[in-house]
């Protein structure tokens, strides 16, 4: 029975498969990119330059990205996690030498018509790789420990290259979605227990070596106040303008604050403030909301997919991208140090666009080829 | 034994069967366990996933409380404070580094600009503010018009220039009319001053505003209201390091955006200063005298450093109108102009170098043994090859020559005859090597490279062979040669220093840093055969019948060595050639171009001068004049023994060890 269903699934044609196609989550995705463009249209003083038509021409294009892999096979995609991620890994090879080359530090490859970030893919990556590993073990495999060394060599290989850019934030991100794999693949819980008081204890020692320089980067980090003019002044600036909004909002295109050029990031990284100020709680809510269902969607793939690969890449993906949420709407509400991490879908820029609908499409495709049958090799 | 075999027979198939039979059970068993377990590990990611979901629902709650708690419970307090006072980072516009001449004197600073700008979000009506402005300050409809069109293009909050360069009547009267004029403020602001105008044009090239290409290299400083960007010359070539880094100020604003007091700030910093190599008096001079001509330029420099003095072109454009305001019968009157006071001709225009080209030819003949100083032509006024007939200019020929007397008066025939022994791939070959047919590297955008042409040029741009009679007409400077005003100066130089290869320089020091200047390489050639050059170029201007004695000059301390060049503009035709028809009496356009190159003093050299007259007729008759004015100047005002002057008093002489010749 089960391979009279794969065999069909492998033969449907691809109007079956788009009728099957997840288009409660298309939907939502395109809730949330609407929010997106009303506020990019807004930061630009009412125009659909510069942003907002830019985003709307990628938002397309990224579509046709996400149809192409939700459709492809997810066996394909098995096939390719770890070639995908030796790719992800010699991108940031690449963009390290040619920052050493060129001037200065460089994190993106220019391809004319965008600049990628290979360290926004390698998230992606990183996720394909430890699902592909732990697709084809046992339980007895995954629960020993040197099983772990893999994984972990999968998570801190692109994590040191990222070091060296060098971006924190977006280290610490890889390891948490790599981590949230790792957990859901079934290693005991007493290792993730015992990592992470190793890691609390490690704390004072590690600081103990460190350079007085890096002990200020890690403060500033912690601290933005601490630089009145740089980071301080965004989070004060964002907290008065999200605070100013009130339950309903100033109304669209009213907002004073963002559109002032108080918040110098308001078409990047500060979008949320500027949507929270003019559509307020009720709106700043709604998007929470759509977010949660993406979220939810996410878990619905993941508990209906009947390999293991399927599974552990859907969520996975989902986490990564939770990730983002949390860590951009926490910092421009004050709650996190600010590191720079786009609101996906949202934010103006070419790559978190890109790479967000290509975790979508990867979902997609894990739901539409939910009975496929995965072997090694 | 039959039947015990038959026994043993059933009880083997007994065994293997109760075998079969357990293996089933087991593999049962076994496949039970499997299924468990893929049950078990199916539950524990159910388990987990379930948890993960759980724990976003917690942080998206978190956030969810977090925006209530902003905006709900302090959203009064926020509220006020967005009303009340609001906290802005403004960028504080960096001087541009100003450019100084070698002794120091200023030659583009900075002077103050008293502007109006406005933010447009912050007045009730842009138009409305823009007429009660223009009860202050002269301001017409047009230009309220263009400005209302530019405020369309930026966003409203950014500030927006309305007019600059005020009189100080009308800095007092808007300043007091503040208050009823919200979005409105006045700024101080720097303007860019050309202390010496036309003389230093070219050099310095001029700023202008920021077009949006320029925009587009990312720079925010560059979206200041009133920034200017270098657009030509040094302005340009050096504008990232007179630019400066702009600085920042926190400023509290209040509700219609004016400032209330300042937080923190961080200054800017004042771009390079750039130090020249060119000194302001010579150059000054220089162009006065150029500009006696319709149409000239002219560069004096150092043989031995390779330090530019002098660069004039004439006519030429003052800079200061691109800065403050450029009337547009101005700029008509630039553009159509036939002498292109926009351009730089020193560097831009390329020129036939006529027979100051012969030097090249000559040396070309010495090195490759083709002729010596014992070398006889007899010389009838035309040279016959094949078919066609070559003229010299001296109709009734000068009788028989030697290598010093056929530079001396610049007989064409003895050049007709070596070189159609020496071949032009030989004499391309030594004109390279003096510099001509690439960039000379000068710091100035807008350089041209001239033509050195050869066999293989030409095979490769028309696909044609050489011809003989190309050579002819290459020996004596014509045909396809072109060469810059400065490359022929630094031709000059090279074959008077010794056969050094200098390069010209015009910048000694950006900022802090000191140009280094290197020991230039010893090209391969022999000092006599570069002795006998001189001399040529010696008895040009001091012999009994060199081309241009008339303007020699007769202190000997001062006196100097040369070499006319007339280069055809139009060919002569052979009606004209039999009437005899006077240069004077072509069209302007239609006259030749007459050239000189000379240095000073010619027994010990030291400044190399090149002279492109257009349309000037003869090499001799305007060109040499104005040579021999500007060498006598150099020699009298001696910018070489004056160091560079530069903020940094530790490098002071930058003159290297006077080579003996």
């Amino acid at each position: 029975m089960k391979r009279m269903s794969s065999l069909s699934a492998s033969r449907d044609t691809i109007w079956l498969k788009l009728a099957r196609l997840n288009w409660g989550l298309f939907l939502l995705i395109c809730v949330v990119t609407s929010i997106g463009l009303l506020s990019l249209y807004s930061a630009a003083g009412g125009n659909m330059s510069p942003w907002a038509i830019r985003q709307l021409m990628r938002f397309i294009f990224s579509i046709g990205v996400m149809l192409f892999i939700a459709l492809v096979d997810i066996k394909w995609w098995f096939r390719l996690s770890y070639l995908a991620f030796a790719g992800g890994v010699f991108l940031l090879i690449v963009v390290e030498v040619m920052g050493h080359v060129g001037m200065g530090a460089q994190r993106w490859i220019n391809l004319g018509f965008m600049k990628l970030q290979p360290s926004e893919l390698m998230k992606i990556a990183v996720v394909m790789a430890l699902a592909r590993f732990y697709a084809l073990k046992t339980t007895e495999e995954t629960r020993r420990l040197w099983m772990l060394i893999p994984p972990l060599a999968i998570i801190l290989l692109p994590v040191s290259l990222v070091l060296l850019q060098p971006d924190l934030g977006t280290s610490l991100m890889i390891v948490m979605a790599g981590a949230s794999v790792i957990f859901l693949a079934g290693v005991p819980l007493w290792i993730f227990v015992t990592a992470g008081v190793l890691t609390v204890l490690a704390i004072p020692i590690a600081w103990q070596f460190m350079h007085s320089y890096q002990k200020q980067r890690v403060l500033t980090f912690l601290n933005p106040e601490s630089d009145p003019l740089g980071a301080g002044y965004h989070i004060t600036q964002s907290k008065i303008a999200l605070g100013s909004g009130g339950i309903e909002g100033k109304g669209f295109l009213q907002g004073t604050q963002s559109r002032l050029n108080f918040l110098p990031e308001k078409q990047t990284d500060f979008i949320f403030t500027l949507w929270a100020e003019e559509w307020g709680l009720v709106g700043g809510i709604f998007l929470l909301l759509v977010l949660g269902a993406i979220f939810v969607y996410g878990l619905y793939v993941a508990l209906t997919c009947r390999h293991v690969y399927g599974r552990l890449l859907a969520m996975g993906l989902i986490v990564n991208f939770s990730l983002y949420v949390f860590i951009n709407i926490g910092m421009v509400m004050g709650l996190m140090p600010v590191v720079g991490a786009p609101l996906p879908l949202v934010s103006y820029g070419g790559t978190s666009m890109l790479s967000a609908m290509i975790g979508f499409g990867l979902v997609m495709s894990c739901s539409i080829h939910r009975d496929s049958k995965m072997q090694s090799g | 034994m039959f039947e015990k075999k038959k026994k043993r027979r059933s009880l083997q198939r007994n065994s293997r069967l109760i075998k079969e039979h357990s293996q089933r059970i087991n593999r049962k068993r076994l496949s039970t366990a499997n299924r468990n377990r893929h049950f078990d590990s199916v539950k524990s990611f159910t388990r987990r996933a379930f948890f993960v979901t759980a724990f976003q629902g917690l942080l998206l709650t978190v956030l969810g409380a977090r925006l209530a708690w902003l905006q709900v419970v302090k959203g009064d307090k926020y509220h006020t404070l967005s009303e009340k006072n609001r906290i802005d980072i403004k960028m504080l516009a960096p001087s541009r580094g100003s450019i100084v001449d070698r002794s120091g004197k200023k030659v583009a600073v900075n002077d103050d600009n008293y502007r109006v700008v406005v933010v447009p979000e912050q007045t009730s009506n842009l138009e409305e503010t823009l007429w009660a402005l223009a009860k202050f300050i002269p301001l017409e409809e047009r230009e309220m018009r263009k400005i209302l069109r530019r405020a369309e293009r930026q966003a409203k909050y950014l500030p927006l220039e309305i007019k600059d360069q005020l009189q100080w009547k009308e800095v007092a009267a808007v300043e007091v009319n503040l208050p009823d004029l919200p979005g409105v403020s006045v700024e101080v602001g720097d303007i860019r001053q050309y202390m010496y105008g036309e003389a230093f044009a070219h050099v310095t090239g001029y700023v202008g505003v920021v077009n949006k290409a320029e925009l587009a290299s990312g720079d925010k400083v560059l979206r200041l209201p009133g920034f200017r960007i270098g657009k030509d010359g040094l302005e340009k070539r050096y504008d990232h390091d007179m630019r400066g880094q702009a600085g920042r100020a926190q400023v509290e604003v209040n509700v219609v955006g004016r400032e209330v007091r300042e937080l923190s700030r961080i200054s800017p910093m004042v771009g390079k200063e750039l130090t020249l190599s060119l000194d302001a008096e010579l150059q000054m001079r220089a162009y006065e005298r150029l500009s006696q001509e319709v149409s000239a330029s002219a560069v004096v420099m150092d043989v031995h450093s390779g330090a530019v003095y002098a660069m004039g072109s004439f006519p030429s454009f003052d800079p200061n109108l691109f800065t403050r305001g450029l009337p547009l019968d101005v700029w008509e009157e630039w553009r159509t102009n036939p002498g292109h006071p926009l351009t730089n001709k020193t560097i831009s225009g390329q020129y036939p170098p006529g027979s100051t080209f012969k030097m090249m030819t000559a040396l070309a003949g010495l090195q490759s043994r083709e002729i010596d100083h014992r070398t006889q032509y007899g010389c009838s006024g035309r040279y016959d090859l094949g078919r066609d007939r070559f003229h010299c200019w001296k109709h009734s020929g000068h009788g028989t020559m030697n290598l010093v007397s056929s530079l001396a008066e610049s007989c064409d025939t003895y050049y007709y005859k070596c070189s159609t022994e020496i071949g032009i791939d030989k004499i391309a070959e030594v004109a390279r090597q003096f510099g001509l047919g690439e960039k000379t590297g000068i710091e100035l955008p807008a350089e041209r490279p001239g033509l050195v042409p050869d066999r293989d040029w030409k095979y490769g741009r028309f696909g044609q062979t050489w011809q003989p009679g190309e050579t002819i007409v290459a020996s004596i400077g014509q045909g396809y040669l072109l060469a810059t005003p400065l490359q022929l100066a630094v031709m000059t130089s090279r074959l008077v220093n010794g056969g050094y290869a200098v390069e010209p320089w015009i910048t000694g020091v950006v900022g802090q840093e000191m140009r280094h200047l290197p020991r230039w390489q010893k090209m391969n050639f022999e000092d006599w055969h570069l002795n006998l050059i001189k001399k040529g170029m010696s008895e040009v201007m001091n012999g009994a019948l060199g081309t241009a004695r008339a303007a020699q000059i007769n202190n000997p301390a001062f006196a100097f060595a040369g070499k006319t060049g007339t280069s055809q503009v139009k060919r002569i035709t052979a009606a004209q050639r039999a009437e005899g028809t006077a240069q004077e009496d072509l069209p302007w356009k239609h006259r030749h171009h007459a050239l000189f190159v000379g240095y000073a003093p010619y027994k010990n050299p030291r400044y190399a001068c090149s002279v492109v007259v257009e349309h000037g007729g003869s090499g001799s008759a305007s060109a040499a004049p104005l040579a021999r004015d500007l060498l006598l100047m150099a020699q009298q005002i001696d910018p070489a023994a004056k160091p560079l002057v530069s903020v940094n008093d530790g490098l002071k002489n930058m003159r290297p060890a006077k080579r003996r010749i």
